[in-house]
């Protein structure tokens, strides 16, 4: 194995599918950060070139930034995400530590029951969350769509780190118990920080597509003040004309945040992925 | 005053019944250890003891009182853990000192066990080391120091040295008997392994499936096992048994002899074949077949036994032991 993975054909063979993945994955990235600062004939007329003296062109931002509470769609995307990770994060934990650890009739059951959301996409019952929100008067607000991607994140949480905690030694919970730690400072002072890969893990799961989707703030929350930023940038995308340069500023701006949030996930997670694997 | 008194404690997971009607007392100051096979319900008991687990039924008196609705931090105990379980983002200070920050003791009472504990185990100079940058045996001693500045009525051990090497084991195991010998602590130790048993106990309790099969000093139950097993798990090599017709001996009974009460003896009635010699240098361990029953015969000083030769082994008739068809000593 040692051999295998230090021959230097494989490694060339290895780094080169890798960099070739890399550059198909990140293409279409780069196209639209190129052609956001093109004016607009040079868009179409080379839309693969780069910006160049004649070409280059502010405008797609200036348009944004004019046009559109754009600072508002962005903070409510932010609000949304965050707020949404933080609940999807604090209730999975706290279930998966109360399946994995106490033993109470039914837990089979609830776990199966909570893993169940997996399999069923939460827009099937899109219609009745509208009404419910109509109904209690959450419609066209921000917590309408953080209690919808709270739930939809949830299963997944729970199922992932459930597994995680079971790792968690007893001794050490027990230990904790003896030293007189009450139930929630052993979850959150000796088991949390502990499966803090996994967390991670699962932040960067349920963060991404939380941030993309358009369904349930378009369905949910179109009004103005609670636009979020991948609504917000549907304003430029018209049924006869659409402003090009102006979409593709938008998106490139609204790629920045992820990008932030996944760095400071991403150390935590590749040693969540592995973990499992190498201890 | 008894530091510990169980009556009938009886305990089930579902339908599995784990510990099965256990009565029995530890005096104030005695080193008592649970020895068993694995999965004879001893760690269980450990941890019922403890409060991890509550009894399904029965008494648990800790110093005189009933704690059986008491939490473990309330029931003056400290345990130690066979994977340490050292609070991972506290440094050895900290391991040491959260217990009694959580019963609000005073800072200088602190200070003064902590630097009690750290003597006693020389781990002063690892004071501000987190748990990651310690060896096995440091963290043991760390483990065992959090036990200490706790000043328990009741110190518990579950199997606290087989995560440590043959050598350490060693060294460890006379650090805890002196430690038991300086703290005049009552103590409970659990192990699988007879040696720890046999050396650090006052007084031995041999479990097997949930069952207490009998309770004395080590050389009580050594020289005087109640029945088969017992006998056959104290002693290192085990007992040697075979039916006692093979050396006409009486009826239907089951004979055991030590492998150190056997000899080479021209005329023994034991005719063995051996089958492999371990030289010890002080002890030779011979393994021999005898019929269809495997002899371990411990012979004092070196011997010259080569594999596959016929010897004749004897032993003293009072040194050997009888039991019936039902494994219970008879004799």
């Amino acid at each position: 194995m040692n051999q295998a993975r230090t021959n230097p054909l494989n490694t060339t063979l290895m780094h080169g599918a890798l960099i070739l993945y890399t550059l198909i994955a990140l293409f279409p990235v780069f196209i639209i950060l190129i052609n956001s600062f093109k004016e607009r004939r040079a868009i179409f007329r080379d839309p693969l070139g780069l910006p160049d003296a004649e070409s280059f062109s502010t405008i797609g931002y200036e348009t944004v930034m004019k046009q559109g509470d754009f600072f508002l769609y962005f903070q409510n995307s932010m609000i949304v995400t965050v707020v949404s990770l933080f609940f999807i994060l604090l209730f999975g934990a706290m279930a998966a530590y109360a399946l994995s650890e106490y033993r109470f009739r039914g837990n089979m059951l609830m776990g199966l029951y909570l893993a169940l959301g997996i399999m069923i996409p939460i827009r099937i019952g899109t219609v009745a969350i509208l009404e419910l929100m109509v109904a209690t008067g959450l419609v066209n607000t921000l917590w309408a769509l953080i209690l919808v991607y709270t739930a939809q994140g949830l299963p997944l949480a729970v199922f992932i780190l459930s597994e995680f905690m079971r790792q968690v030694s007893d001794d050490l919970k027990n230990a904790g118990r003896i030293d007189g730690l009450s139930e929630y400072t052993i979850f959150f002072r000796l088991v949390l920080p502990l499966v803090r890969p996994a967390m991670a893990t699962v932040a960067v799961f349920n963060m991404i597509p939380i941030w993309n989707d358009l369904w349930f703030p378009l369905i949910l929350a179109p009004s103005e003040e609670t636009k979020t930023l991948t609504l917000g940038s549907q304003v430029f995308i018209g049924q006869f004309v659409t402003d090009w340069n102006a979409v593709l500023s938008a998106l490139s701006m609204a790629i920045l945040p992820v990008l932030v949030l996944y760095v400071i996930f991403s150390r935590q997670l590749i040693r969540g992925l592995t973990s499992g694997a190498v201890k | 005053m008894t530091a510990l008194k169980l009556a009938n404690v009886n305990k089930s997971f579902g339908d599995v019944h784990v510990l099965k009607d256990i009565s029995l007392e530890v005096e104030e100051g005695e080193f008592v250890v649970f020895v068993g096979p694995s999965g004879c319900g001893k760690s269980t008991l450990l941890r019922v003891i403890a409060g991890l687990e509550d009894a399904s039924s029965g008494e648990i008196h800790i110093a005189g009182d009933m704690v059986n609705l008491t939490p473990p931090s309330k029931r003056g105990i400290a345990m130690v853990f066979q994977s340490y379980a050292l609070y991972p983002h506290l440094n050895v200070r900290g391991n040491m000192t959260l217990a009694l920050k959580q019963e609000r003791q005073p800072k200088s009472v602190i200070e003064d066990r902590v630097r009690k504990a750290s003597d006693m185990l020389d781990l002063a100079p690892y004071l501000d080391r987190f748990p990651s940058e310690l060896s096995g045996g440091q963290r043991q001693r760390v483990a065992i120091g959090r036990a200490i500045v706790r000043e328990p009525k009741l110190f518990l051990f579950d199997e606290p040295l087989s995560n440590l090497d043959a050598a350490l084991r060693m060294n460890t195991r006379i650090e805890i008997a002196n430690l038991h010998r300086q703290l005049g602590a009552s103590m409970i130790y659990v192990t699988h392994d007879q040696t720890e048993a046999m050396t650090l106990a006052d007084k031995i309790v041999v479990l097997r499936d949930g069952q207490v099969e009998q309770i004395g000093s080590p050389m009580e139950l050594y020289n005087n096992p109640i029945n088969q097993f017992v006998a056959g798990f104290l002693g290192s090599p085990s007992m040697n048994f075979f039916p006692a017709g093979l050396i006409n001996a009486g009826d239907h009974h089951i004979m055991g002899v030590r492998p150190e009460d056997l000899f080479i003896d021209a005329n023994g009635k034991l005719e063995t074949t051996v089958s492999h010699v371990e030289h010890l240098g002080g002890d030779t361990n011979v393994i021999a077949q005898f019929g269809e029953h495997q002899i371990a015969a411990r012979l004092f000083g070196q011997h010259a036994v080569a594999e596959g030769e016929t010897i004749r082994l004897s032993f003293n008739p009072e040194s050997a032991y009888s039991f019936d068809d039902n494994g219970i000593r008879v004799n």
